[in-house]
């Protein structure tokens, strides 16, 4: 992974999603309702998890699994919901007779915690679960570098 | 690099400490660590709850962000063009 060009992917998709975000903003508003704050922030959470993913592509398992969710959200996808779940199930359980083979001195408790914090971890084996979640890391990392100095540049404007 | 695609292969313990031993490097409370490497278990403990600790990082940044925006008149294309020099 070249951290430039990721961060410079990442960037681009994220601006241009907070200048949609912010274009949405009602004419009238002298100040905004909590409701619509708390709106504008899910969008706002949601344009960093999603330019993250499509900066990764498809290249990795957590990314396609987060693009995922975030396509099948709308209540319109139920269809989907319960298609991904089926096909969860069945790599899980097929993961985790793999990893109960190898570790037997409770690596496996602390992986499933972390098979639920990585997108996607679920279906993983351990071996691609450590993998996964080191790159899910860079990229989290990343994200709040971004973030953060979007936020510090807002402030001074 | 590990073989992804065959479900069917046999992980050794070499491949997975070698991956622990990368993570650890990642997380901030074990990177000091001059001493022997920390357990595989206590490795996946810290990164969950750094994991854990990035995403409220993430949604408290995406908060403070939203109420900025609301409040600022100007609009995002400055800051924009700002944060992209800054990189």
């Amino acid at each position: 992974m070249n951290p430039s060009s990721l961060k410079s992917r990442f960037t681009t998709r994220f601006l241009r999603a907070l200048t949609k975000i912010n274009a949405h903003k009602p004419i009238s508003s002298s100040s905004p309702g909590p409701g619509e704050i708390f709106q504008r922030y899910r969008r706002i959470k949601v344009a960093a998890d999603k330019s993250m993913a499509y900066s990764v592509r498809s290249r990795r398992t957590w990314s396609r699994a987060t693009l995922w969710r975030l396509r099948t959200r709308s209540p319109r996808s139920r269809l989907a919901t319960h298609a991904r779940r089926s096909w969860v199930k069945t790599r899980s359980t097929r993961a985790a007779s793999h990893g109960k083979e190898k570790k037997e001195d409770g690596g496996t408790v602390e992986a499933e915690e972390l098979r639920e914090l990585v997108p996607g971890g679920e279906a993983m084996d351990l071996c691609n679960l450590l993998d996964e979640t080191a790159h899910y890391i860079k990229c989290l990392t990343t994200q709040l570098d971004i973030l953060d100095r979007q936020e510090c540049t807002s402030r001074e404007l | 690099m590990s073989s992804r695609r065959s479900g069917g292969s046999r992980m050794s313990d070499d491949q997975i400490a070698d991956l622990v031993s990368k993570l650890q490097r990642l997380i901030p409370e074990l990177r000091g660590r001059r001493s022997n490497k920390a357990s595989a278990s206590k490795v996946l403990q810290e990164t969950c709850n750094y994991i854990r600790n990035l995403h409220r990082e993430v949604e408290d940044l995406s908060d403070r962000l939203s109420q900025l925006l609301a409040s600022a008149d100007t609009d995002t294309d400055q800051a924009a063009i700002l944060t992209t020099l800054l990189i």
